[in-house]
């Protein structure tokens, strides 16, 4: 029986009032009965699109076949033959531009909630203590002794890292993760909110990976502790993957910006997630401040303006110098953010913070911008609105302008070359120049999202393995 | 985890902690800096360190306390552990090229000067090494100076030690009396390091300022520690932590370090009063 409704059975999720004042999770996710209904809106359409959506190549049609009969165990086993970390892709997936994306049933209505579905399936698995099976397809046992007394080494314990570590170790391999920070994640950890990603679920997926024979060293710079020569040479290392993520922030060299009160969305975030700022027993500063303006219209934008509600603002605002239809951050973050009272000040262009003699800042200088042209991108151009200027009255401004390239590994490897973005250059099996030396995710493209990182994650598995053969 | 294996106690402001983490000692230069954490609750913060031992896999820390971290270190004993350390962290110091210098230490900037002066020293530079402190009571590392630099000259505010007087008048002195320096390197509170890094510039000799400001990763991702180095944003973490003292925008500095002034008072009271240094979810 097709479920005919062309909606989404929709998220039950906390109230805006409330939740834009705790850090629990926002949605909580689907009952199996919702679960069910909502996998039998699917057509089970022979051109399966849906699948040539995800990054990962998750089966999709078969996993929601698996849900509308009941069968969650059996749903979560084909899911996890392709994707290392369904909880978290579940949840943080921008499931619109890709899998549901391409649903037929997107054409008139809404598509299958694909991504609330590989959610459910997932937490249900975990909170139903299932046994770990067969996690990838390519594991048996004579492909496991093949890889055996292989060593490889991730650079990185970010989304591409994990999942590269997950699919090597699947196929026998030794893998050592090496992470600069005191906590495996990377963006996971210490830029995705407790409210969109609980840091139980990145927490036990890594316990997982450690189950699976993964040994993980934190507090470990590669590029200053070791260098990638050296895991290669001296460490006996037969391979290398560098997932080491997009790196430094982006400020806007605009008068004002180095004043008290001014700080990256990556500093502001990483304060608050990684180092726990939002709870009473961690010592973690966080800027407090009345009022905030967050600049910026990405997900990590999204991410930080729900957050300063959370960290008790008043009044938190959005600046961005496009309007609704260009802005880069998907449209539930958006969605979310509006209900929680955040205030969107569209085709805003920031032109200076302003402060006291103290250097505290007390406002930020705005101008009002048209879209012009089409740029480069395709998007209409924002041009300023001559004599438009105003002032927002905040106290804080956190930048969410997007990162610049970390060239750390790129400048300690011999030889590595880099692509036209400063990023590191690979091919499309994730190889850069170097033998043996791979890299894949934030890292080769630039900011971008967790799931395009797995995906480059898995590409460079599939290359090792093919390497090492 | 990584063990507290020798501590010594410079004077009451002062500890020195050798601690075990081989990853960093293997390729700690002059210079360079880690960051760390005392516990799951504290925070992280970047010290310089005053020494390491490759081959004994040790590093050296010498702090005062006078933040939260500080003073819950000072709480720690030899055996026990710091929860993290990473590094090494930042540019180490440019020695190439240089044949005298004079390094300037004020106060527990002195803790940083020490690696900086002697790392210079062991790489065949004349070092004049002009170490002030407030009085007698707070002067540090006097005989590890001494043996680690050519010639030391020991300043108090008070008089109470050494010669009476600023390290910035002590280093006119040397300059006006014919020392010819390549560079004067400036290790201290800021406001020090600034009117030190003034007087180079007046004498036309190259000054180089080791900076210390807010920073969470270290390696780039936060952007907290961003400062102005001839009109343009640096980090202290991968760009520094040594700058061109002339170029670099002081006063902002100043303000920057300041931010978080107040979180850090009242922890410093709840630290004292309420727990006597220990803390109470343990």
């Amino acid at each position: 029986m097709i479920n005919l409704k062309m909606n989404k059975n929709p998220m039950p999720e906390q109230e805006p009032q409330v939740r834009a004042r705790n850090f629990k999770e926002v949605s909580e996710g689907y009952t199996p009965e919702m679960a069910i209904n909502e996998a039998m809106r699917c057509l089970k359409c022979r051109t399966r699109p849906c699948t040539t959506g995800c990054p990962v190549q998750v089966n999709i049609p078969e996993f929601v076949a698996e849900v509308s009969k009941g069968e969650f165990e059996a749903a979560y086993q084909i899911i996890s033959k392709t994707s290392a970390l369904p909880r978290i892709c579940g949840r943080v997936c921008p499931q619109e531009t890709q899998c549901e994306g391409k649903c037929v049933r997107g054409i008139k209505g809404e598509p299958v909630s694909i991504g609330r579905l590989e959610r459910f399936v997932a937490d249900w698995h975990a909170e139903n203590g299932y046994e770990e099976a067969a996690v990838c397809e390519y594991e048996d046992a004579e492909r496991a002794a093949e890889g055996k007394g292989k060593k490889v080494a991730v650079v990185g314990a970010g989304p591409a890292g994990l999942t590269c570590a997950g699919d090597l170790a699947a196929k026998g391999y030794a893998v050592t993760v090496y992470e600069s920070l005191h906590k495996p994640g990377g963006v996971l950890a210490y830029g995705i909110p407790e409210f969109r990603l609980p840091k139980a679920i990145v927490d036990a997926e890594v316990a997982k990976l450690e189950k699976k024979g993964v040994t993980f060293i934190n507090n470990a710079i590669i590029g200053r502790a070791e260098t990638v020569d050296e895991l290669l040479d001296l460490e006996g290392f037969d391979a290398v993957f560098v997932g080491t993520g997009a790196g430094l922030p982006t400020f806007m060299s605009s008068p004002g910006e180095n004043l008290l009160g001014v700080c990256s969305a990556n500093e502001y975030l990483t304060r608050i997630n990684l180092m726990k700022g939002y709870l009473d027993e961690y010592d973690t500063p966080v800027p407090k401040a009345k009022n905030i303006a967050v600049i910026g219209g990405g997900n990590v934008a999204m991410d930080a303006s729900r957050c300063a509600m959370r960290m008790g603002a008043d009044k938190v605002y959005v600046v961005y110098r496009r309007s609704m239809d260009e802005i880069p951050a998907r449209k539930e973050e958006i969605h979310h953010a509006i209900e929680e009272g955040v205030d969107f000040r569209l085709l805003c262009n920031p032109v200076r913070v302003l402060g006291n003699e103290e250097g505290y800042v007390t406002g930020l200088e705005c101008v009002r911008m048209e879209l012009g042209e089409p740029d480069a991108s395709g998007r209409r151009r924002p041009v300023e609105i001559q004599d438009s200027n105003f002032v927002l009255d905040v106290d804080c401004v956190i930048m969410a302008i997007g990162t610049k390239l970390n060239t750390l590994i790129l400048d300690t490897t011999e030889n590595l070359e880099a692509n036209a973005k400063g990023g590191i250059g690979t091919d499309d099996g994730a190889a850069t120049n170097r033998e043996g030396v791979y890299a894949g995710g934030d890292a080769v493209t630039g900011a971008a999202t967790v799931i395009l990182a797995m995906g480059a994650g898995k590409t460079a598995a599939a290359s090792i393995d093919e390497y090492l053969k | 985890m990584y063990k507290i294996v020798k501590k010594r106690v410079l004077n009451k402001n002062m500890t020195w902690l050798v601690v075990d983490a081989p990853m960093v000692a293997r390729k700690a230069k002059p210079g360079q800096f880690i960051i760390l954490r005392t516990d799951e609750y504290g925070e992280r913060i970047p010290l310089t360190m005053a020494g390491h031992d490759a081959e004994a896999g040790t590093i050296d820390l010498i702090y005062a306390a006078v933040g939260r971290t500080t003073m819950l270190m000072n709480q720690l004993e030899e055996g026990d552990y710091l929860l993290d350390v990473v590094g090494p962290l930042g540019k180490p110091t440019e020695m190439e090229g240089l044949k005298k210098v004079c390094v300037v230490g004020g106060g527990t900037g002195n803790a940083l000067a020490y690696p900086l002066a002697t790392g210079m020293h062991d790489h065949g530079i004349e070092v004049d090494m002009i170490a002030g402190f407030k009085s007698k009571e707070h002067v540090i590392l006097e005989d590890e100076f001494r043996a680690g630099t050519d010639n030391l000259y020991i300043t108090t505010d008070d008089g109470s030690y050494g010669e009476a007087g600023f390290t910035t008048e002590k280093l006119k002195e040397l300059i006006e009396a014919g020392n010819e320096y390549d560079e004067i390197v400036a290790v201290g509170p800021p406001m020090m390091m600034k009117f030190t890094c003034q007087i180079a510039a007046q004498y036309g000799i190259k000054s180089v300022a080791s900076l210390t400001a807010y920073m969470v990763d270290g390696t780039g991702m936060c952007g907290g520690c961003r400062c102005v180095v001839g009109g343009e944003n640096k980090f202290v973490c991968v760009d520094g932590p040594e700058f061109d003292g002339a170029l670099v925008d002081w006063d902002e500095l100043i303000k920057r370090n300041s931010y978080y002034k107040e979180v850090e008072e009242d922890q410093r009271a709840h630290v004292c009063r309420l727990t006597g240094g220990v803390r109470y979810h343990d």
